[in-house]
């Protein structure tokens, strides 16, 4: 990964656009500098997550080759927990930030549209811990998601158009029911769960 | 209608009471009768007084000396048989318990009935007052209304209802705020009580010669009793205004935990009571059995949750008793309890989050609806029957009116409430994320109900040290007709008044739940990026140990190793296959789910998933022909709408016709089912036809087609007549795709399409080599081989399989 820095009037600037406070960043730093693999199923999905130039705000397609701390904070800010004082239009474009990070973890091809192949990769990853099960579950789950997706959003195309896979309007859909603000939220709290080197 | 049930009412009342009179009358004069009996030989021929039938079993010593008086002297005459008697005594204490709660139903019938009035004032009101009525009836005829006992609410009426919610608790919401819960439990319970039994003794100090004799303990006491929130109130309220599933769980879960600090506190104070004097050892005593009291209730219900998940197992040969495994390893939870005076209900509760898991995935489908429906039952009637009795005990109990104190609790009260919630939730929201609004803090304090069980409590006291027993019982059934009458009517304009959310009452749909899970795993990762173990880190590790180590034990055969997520899937399935043949697969299929789970679900027959592996091979045809019949009447509504047909309507029959030739031409070519990748498409005239009838860009195919791979969604497709040979196809993989070798890898969609016109549907190309292959990729998608005929008048899978 990049290179670490730790300058501390570039901190404030920081803080201010990522919405950290100087302490969190601080321990964002540390954590930054001594990174060792996750042990989680969809790993391979987050790490590119932090690479993504679109999670980075710099282009709409591809990978970065390195990220600095910056980009770091960057990607982590989409995990902000939301603040009592927002309006709701504030609100509403957080929610958007954050559902638009899950869609570009999905999308992995850059193109907008998750599509049955990315989608049925997904469930594959998700489920790689389990080496019982058959490929057929996985498939029909799959499928039966994108369905339930797509009828949701018949109405829209006519029943003789071809059904590319799931857009960000439709994904907005299907998290309608699901408050992301509220969950997709990680704690900075204590200053004591400091990284435990492993 | 309602107008005339309302008539009814007074006279079904005085039906159903009736008998209850002269029974008690009955019982009252038995004994005053049995002695007349004595005196008099039996004279009367057919004497039809029911009383010395009735007294047959209590005269019988008086019998026997009756027997010698009249053996001395004159030849005793011989009683006439009775063709017809009445023996009430025998059958009264079951017959009266079941008039009672035949009652309780028909008042919640009723209340239905007169649907204008259940929707302004809250179902616990109208059945307290019901039972005011029915006390003052009792009390009329000149009997004695029964006042509602201690044992007979903790050991009978309270268990269902704390059961069915420890049953059905939304763990994952709960799981999220016990932090929030638990400290809305204890210290604000304990704040309550202090605050309240403190302020109480200030007012009867000051409040005059008929208060001055009130200890501290005793206002301790009282202020214990009353200081709890009540589960069956807060229920029997917040069911009906169906708030967002955050706040319902904040007050719910904070009535069911505050009952170890009510239990501690009642004994401590009730204890302390009769000490002459109050050591610091006391107080150091008390608080460690607040730990032990919490916690070994808990431990209690884990216990014989694990027991219970365990005996599941091996239920899979006597499916009819494993409800009762359920609910009696519940109950025995709570009597464990409440034997070593742990907290019944904190056991209850352990028991069922404890045991609902491992039990589900064990027991058939059929005992699951049965015990859902049995603890609903059950939890309804208690709570109908505990309302109805605590209008009756108040009509019968005796009551000490005293202004100053049962004003001042019934303020104090309030104030104590409101206070508690503010500054707990100042002090707790600086550790939640989603902090609580002032809108939301008003939701709490406002719900905070008073109920049945600080009436038990209070009733439960001893006379002889409480002589202030009377007066406390006035004031506390004060404070909960306060809180239910005034509160819980004017809560759900509230509600509607602070615009507070809702529950959003939403299906879960596969969607999220992968969606969940996806966020869980990410969320998850996040935190090990940053170091941090927090929320999400435990739940995984929990999760893990879960599945590794507990989860074998507990669960039979196969399930023990599926995860959540195709449990979750099948769940779905098979509730989406149910409902669409109960519902007579009449309406619109709510999603062509339930057509991929046939086929999909048939080769993983898990052992017991009965309502599908019991379905013979001609059900599943039946079920088969519902759905086509279904996704055919989808069809054509959709036709109307397709913009090809808008200008081509009158060819739908020409339509109709073209299938059932093109089906017959392709019965002869079952064998060549299994190619690959659908060739040039060649439009059927039909289909030409409307195209140049419209618009022909709308016939560009898109860019990047070739690339993409896509599904067709077509739900309502005829599908070609292999299908006719779904027996064969149905063990194989996805949607009864034959494994060919190229598929088997892919699937249903994954080979790119020539770039067909988009508008073209699939279905009506003739060619050989692509229609069966798009068909049954098609035929995935909906409804597996329909014959042609839509069979509406078909026999439907009969109800109880």
């Amino acid at each position: 990964m990049g290179s670490a820095q730790s300058v501390p009037p570039e901190m404030r600037a920081l803080a201010e656009r990522t919405g950290f406070t100087s302490e969190q960043i601080e321990q964002l730093h540390r954590r930054f500098k001594q990174l060792s693999h996750n042990r989680k199923t969809i790993r391979a999905r987050i790490v590119h997550a932090f690479f993504d130039k679109r999670n980075l705000r710099k282009a709409p397609a591809g990978l970065a080759e390195e990220i600095n701390f910056e980009d770091f904070l960057t990607i982590m800010s989409y995990f902000r927990p939301i603040e009592m004082d927002m309006d709701e239009e504030r609100l509403e474009s957080f929610r958007k930030e954050k559902l638009k990070f899950l869609f570009h973890m999905y999308d992995a091809d850059y193109d907008g549209i998750i599509t049955l192949q990315e989608y049925k990769n997904v469930l594959d990853e998700l489920m790689s811990g389990n080496p019982h099960l058959e490929k057929e579950s996985l498939r029909a789950i799959a499928e039966g998601a994108m369905l339930e997706a797509a009828s949701a959003c018949m109405a829209r195309t006519g029943p003789d158009e071809v059904y590319e896979g799931i857009t960000f309007e439709d994904f907005l859909k299907v998290w309608k029911g699901i408050d992301i603000e509220t969950k997709m939220h990680v704690r900075f709290l204590t200053m004591e769960a400091i990284a435990h080197c492993y | 209608m309602g107008a005339a049930a309302l008539r009814a009412l007074p006279w079904a009342l005085l039906l159903l009471l009736g008998p209850l009179l002269p029974g008690q009358r009955l019982q009252a004069d038995a004994t005053r009768v049995s002695e007349p009996t004595w005196e008099q030989p039996w004279g009367e021929p057919g004497g039809i007084t029911a009383a010395p039938l009735a007294t047959a079993q209590e005269v019988h010593p008086l019998n026997k000396q009756h027997h010698n008086h009249s053996a001395e002297g004159h030849p005793k005459p011989r009683k006439a048989f009775p063709v017809l008697g009445i023996d009430y005594s025998h059958v009264r204490i079951p017959f009266e318990i079941s008039l009672w709660i035949l009652l309780a139903c028909l008042m919640k019938m009723g209340f239905h009935v007169m649907s204008s009035v259940s929707k302004v004032v809250p179902e616990s009101c109208l059945l307290i007052v019901v039972g005011l009525l029915v006390g003052g009836l009792i009390k009329a005829v000149g009997e004695k209304p029964p006042i509602l006992k201690s044992d007979i609410f903790f050991l009978f009426l309270l268990p269902p209802i704390i059961l069915d919610a420890g049953y059905f608790l939304p763990l994952r919401q709960f799981t999220e705020n016990l932090g929030t819960i638990l400290i809305f439990a204890v210290v604000g319970t304990l704040w309550n009580a202090f605050f309240l039994g403190g302020l109480m003794y200030a007012v009867c100090q000051i409040g005059g010669s008929g208060l001055n004799h009130i200890g501290l303990l005793a206002n301790l006491l009282f202020g214990s009793i009353i200081s709890a929130v009540d589960p069956v109130a807060v229920l029997a309220v917040f069911e009906e205004i169906h708030i967002n599933e955050l706040l319902h769980i904040l007050v719910f879960g904070e009535s069911l935990l505050n009952d170890a600090v009510t239990v501690v506190l009642y004994h401590l104070f009730e204890e302390f009571a009769n000490f002459e004097q109050v050591t610091i050892i006391d107080m150091v005593l008390g608080f460690l059995s607040f730990f032990v009291v919490s916690l070994g209730g808990v431990f209690v219900g884990v216990i014989y949750g694990l027991i219970a998940a365990f005996t599941s197992r091996f239920t899979s040969n006597i499916r009819v008793i494993e409800p009762l495994f359920v609910f009696l390893y519940s109950y025995m939870a709570y009597l464990s309890a409440e034997i070593f005076h742990l907290s019944g209900i904190m056991a209850l509760i352990a028991s069922g989050v404890v045991m609902r898991p491992y039990v589900e995935a064990n027991i058939s489908h059929k005992s699951h609806t049965t015990i859902k429906y049995f603890l609903k039952m059950w939890s309804s009637v208690s709570e109908t029957l505990i309302f109805i009795f605590l209008g009756v005990s108040t009509v019968a109990g005796q009551h000490y009116w005293n202004w100053t104190f049962v004003i001042s609790t019934l303020l104090f009260c309030l104030i104590a409430r409101v206070l508690g919630v503010l500054v707990l939730t100042w002090f707790i929201n600086k550790f939640r994320i989603v902090k609580l609004t002032p809108k939301d803090q008003f939701i709490i304090a406002y719900g905070g109900l008073r109920g049945a069980i600080a009436f038990s409590l209070c009733y439960l006291l001893d006379y002889e040290h409480f002589n202030m027993r009377d007066m406390f019982l006035t004031a506390i059934i004060t404070v909960i007709f306060f809180t239910v009458f005034v509160q819980g009517m004017t809560i759900r304009p509230l509600v509607d008044l602070l615009a507070v959310k809702k529950k959003q009452e939403t299906k879960r749909s596969i969607n999220e739940e992968i969606h969940t899970q996806f966020l869980d795993h990410l969320l998850t990762g996040i935190e090990d990026i940053c170091g941090h173990y927090g929320h999400h880190h435990w739940k995984d590790k929990l999760n893990r140990f879960n599945k590794k180590y507990v989860k074998k034990c507990l669960i039979a055969g196969e399930r023990s190793k599926e995860p959540q997520l195709i449990a979750f899937y099948h769940k779905m399935e098979m509730k989406q296959a149910i409902e669409l043949v109960e519902s007579g697969g009449l309406g619109k299929i709510p999603s062509t789910i339930s057509a991929v789970s046939i086929q999909n679900i048939s080769p993983k027959t898990l052992p017991d998933s009965n309502a599908l592996s019991a379905l013979s091979k001609d059900k599943e045809d039946e079920i088969r022909k519902i759905l086509r019949s279904n996704l055919q009447k989808t069809r054509q509504r959709l036709r109307s709408y397709n913009r090809h047909t808008l200008v081509a309507d009158p060819y739908e029959d020409v339509w109709n016709q073209m299938l059932m030739k093109r089906q017959k031409m392709q019965q002869a070519e079952l064998q060549n089912a299994y190619l690959t990748v659908p060739a040039n498409r060649i439009d059927s005239p039909t289909m030409s036809r409307a195209r140049i009838g419209s618009d022909p860009l709308a016939y560009e195919p898109k860019p990047d087609s070739e690339n993409l791979p896509i599904i067709t969604i077509d739900p309502a497709s005829p599908q070609s007549p292999e299908s006719m040979d779904l027996s064969n196809e149905v063990p194989k993989g996805c949607g009864g795709l034959p494994p060919s070798p190229e598929e088997d890898e892919e699937g249903l969609v994954m080979r790119p399409k020539e770039p067909s016109s988009p508008g073209t549907d699939d279905v009506f190309t003739p060619g050989t080599s692509d229609s069966p292959s798009s068909q049954r990729m098609l035929r995935c998608l909906s409804d597996p081989g329909p014959r042609q005929e839509p069979e509406e008048g078909e026999p439907f899978i009969p109800k109880g399989q």
